[in-house]
């Protein structure tokens, strides 16, 4: 088991959010995660990547055999998992190509992996910005300064399909996308799929799992996970609503 | 953590050298001025001109229009001299007491010309004197002079007496005056025609001694069609008393002359936590571009000292001459920083650029103060001004006071500013993408001072940068 989540507690701010959720992710899964605003599912992928704001008040995380709770953000990138924020951050100054090559090689060499030279990686990233349909500019323009809703996330998963993570936690990667924007953003999660690393989609609609097929949904309510189904769980829950 | 850890985690400069000095008895009157000319075996031009300063001084008050405050200075409790005893009569840095080598080596500073930083010829002056210039033979041959201001004054006299308080009077301002009152020791360069300088020239600052003023005085000369590039460095002990540091620096560039004068800062900022002692770095330094296309650039990087109030300006006499500045001011704990330039536009098309990037965190107070004036005769002038302040927290302050005068109708002039936050949210998504939290915080401060530290001569570029970071790193939550 790839991801495994016991009975988790968290707040934030002193409010609780999470009240004892569990969750399981094998190897090639693809996970949704749904439910009503304030349920806590952008909670849930912050508390994944090591938000410093967010208290676990109890349970347990592990990931790929290791105590998730543990590990400080930088060293859960370079074990392999990817979080794409629903409001990516702007960082001005800083090239995006810059960022890219200095966060790519943090983790290869915390992984005791070869760094990559600036012409290897240049090469890599050409050929993810393609993959995205990214114009060229991205390479310089400061990382999401002045980028659109659509442009910034089209930007993380281009981080995912760089980093080549074993979990991608999609955090709302669809809200604020035009159909166009929609289908590239879904084209690149697909294409980056290998068959043995998952996925985390959390998401308020099922537009985005048209485009990505989900081999599990879940409902969040309340901090906690009320119901689990397969695909067609998210097509009753778009006609019928979480008001069940 | 005790006051002591704290202070010594956050200042590695910290420390003091156990030599032995000979230290002026505190207090200044017309005999201390004489005193210290005495002691330097100094002309009779140069004593009158500290006499006049002395005099003049007198007259002039301290002024207090800084934004920020600090309690009264005792001119009467400074020491106005003190020099390590054991100082010989040197030809190489090589020489100096081993207890002070063995500092300069704790601090970072080039002395050995067989090292690393083979391309930068350095003075030292620790307290009231230099300990004497790397690279004398080098420099020599391309015509450079880079030796200290008191040996200027005996082997080039006419030079000195030609040029000082030409840039900056005596009676410029209170600082200005006391300076040149009682002035000891900091760097003369001379760079003949047409002579382009073989290596960066630099000069460290070091303040050793508990309760004595250091009066840096520094003067270059840059005549036509020549090229220097000069950088200074300062650190100080952490005493919890506060300590004068009260510069005059001199620039002069001929016709098509360029200088290039950089500074990295790093006077101790007194405790974070009280606010207790540190450096009151009180600074007038002016350059004239006196003739046609000539060109001042003063880069700065300001992240020391518990006040810093200090203007590099240029005066744009020369037709189509230049003046830069580029500045990243850092206040943390309970620092004070009120810096900016001023910007005299007199020749025809002159140009001035200037680039202020202020950081401010925990109860520090920032601010940009800029003069750009354009005179009548400086038809078809024009400035650039950018001011970006930077917030780490909720608790510090960051201003700007702009002044603007301008005399004619053909000047042009464009301002933009901006301020933003340092938070943890982008330290977070850094952090999530792999860097630690030490190497986000640097990335980010990088990128918002990025236009001033490309500006810094390469070799001090990196420590410039690593120094920002450092500085906050205990500031960011």
């Amino acid at each position: 088991m790839m991801l495994q989540i016991k009975n988790l507690h968290a707040k934030v701010n002193g409010k609780q959010i999470l009240n004892g959720l569990n969750l399981s992710v094998n190897k090639g899964e693809v996970h949704a995660l749904m439910g009503p605003n304030g349920a806590g599912k952008s909670t849930l992928a912050k508390v994944l990547a090591g938000h410093p704001l967010y208290e676990i008040t109890d349970g347990e995380i592990w990931f790929k055999g290791q105590n998730l709770l543990e590990l400080q953000p930088e060293e859960r990138a370079a074990l392999g998992l990817f979080m794409s924020f629903q409001y990516p951050v702007e960082i001005a100054g800083v090239s995006n190509q810059q960022f890219l090559f200095l966060a790519l090689n943090a983790q290869r060499k915390k992984r005791g992996e070869k760094e990559l030279t600036e012409g290897e990686f240049e090469q890599l990233l050409s050929e993810k910005m393609r993959l995205m349909e990214m114009k060229v500019e991205f390479k310089s323009r400061a990382v999401n300064e002045g980028f659109s809703g659509g442009e910034k996330k089209r930007n993380e998963i281009l981080q995912m399909a760089l980093f080549n993570p074993d979990l991608g936690v999609l955090d709302e990667t669809d809200s604020g996308l035009d159909i166009d924007a929609m289908r590239v953003v879904a084209g690149g999660v697909n294409k980056m799929r290998r068959g043995d690393n998952g996925l985390l989609v959390i998401t308020h609609y099922q537009r985005l799992l048209e485009y990505v097929k989900p081999d599990f949904v879940h409902v969040l309510v309340d901090g906690k996970i009320v119901r689990t189904g397969g695909s067609e769980l998210a097509l009753e829950l778009e006609a019928k609503g979480y008001a069940e | 953590m005790t006051t002591d850890t704290f202070t010594a985690q956050e200042y590695k400069y910290g420390f003091v050298t156990p030599v032995e000095s000979e230290v002026f008895p505190k207090g200044l009157t017309e005999e201390t001025v004489r005193a210290i000319s005495a002691k330097k075996n100094e002309p009779p031009f140069l004593l009158n001109f500290r006499l006049k300063a002395f005099r003049k001084w007198l007259e002039l008050k301290e002024p207090h229009w800084l934004n920020g405050q600090y309690p009264p200075i005792d001119y009467q409790n400074i020491s106005y001299y003190a020099e390590p005893k054991s100082k010989p009569k040197l030809d190489s840095l090589a020489q100096v007491d081993p207890e002070i080598l063995r500092t300069l080596e704790k601090l970072g500073v080039p002395v050995d010309e067989q090292k690393r930083l083979n391309n930068v010829a350095v003075d030292v002056v620790f307290d009231s004197v230099s300990l004497g210039t790397t690279f004398r033979k080098k420099l020599e041959e391309a015509g450079v002079v880079l030796c200290s201001i008191s040996e200027a004054v005996h082997k080039y006299p006419e030079l000195v007496e030609k040029y000082l308080g030409t840039v900056v009077p005596i009676g410029d301002n209170f600082f200005a005056a006391l300076n040149s009152a009682v002035f000891s020791d900091g760097s003369f360069v001379y760079i003949p025609k047409g002579v382009r300088s073989p290596m960066e020239l630099s000069t460290y600052f070091r303040i050793n001694e508990k309760e004595t003023g250091q009066f840096e005085r520094t003067l270059i000369i840059a005549e036509d069609d020549s090229y220097v590039s000069y950088l200074e460095g300062c650190t100080a002990p952490a005493y919890d008393t506060n300590q004068l540091h009260a510069a005059v620096v001199e620039l002069i560039a001929k016709d098509r002359a360029q200088i290039k004068y950089s500074t990295v800062q790093n006077w101790y900022a007194g405790d974070p936590k009280t606010g207790k002692g540190g450096i009151y770095n009180f600074v007038t330094k002016r350059g004239l571009c006196q003739g046609v296309g000539s060109k001042i650039a003063w880069t700065q990087v300001e992240a020391g000292a518990a006040i810093t109030w200090k203007y590099p300006g240029c005066i744009l006499r020369g037709d189509d001459s230049v003046g830069e500045f580029y500045s990243v001011a850092l206040t943390n704990g309970h620092m004070q920083a009120d810096t900016g330039t001023k910007m005299i536009h007199v020749g025809k098309r002159t140009k001035s650029t200037i680039v202020s990037k202020g950081i401010s965190a925990d109860v520090s107070h920032n601010s940009y103060r800029g003069l750009v004036k354009m005179s009548a005769k400086a038809e078809g002038a024009r400035n650039y001004t950018q001011c970006d302040s930077m917030l780490v927290g909720n608790k510090c302050s960051a201003n700007t006071f702009p002044t603007i005068e301008v005399g004619n109708s053909t000047a042009q002039l464009e301002h933009e500013a901006s301020t933003s936050k340092l938070n943890e949210e982008q330290i977070f998504y850094l952090q999530s993408r792999g860097l630690t939290k030490e190497e986000a915080i640097q990335l980010i401060v990088n990128g918002f001072c990025k236009e001033v530290i490309r500006e810094l001569p390469l070799e001090f570029a990196a420590e410039a940068q690593k120094l920002l970071a450092l500085k906050l790193e205990h500031s960011v939550g």
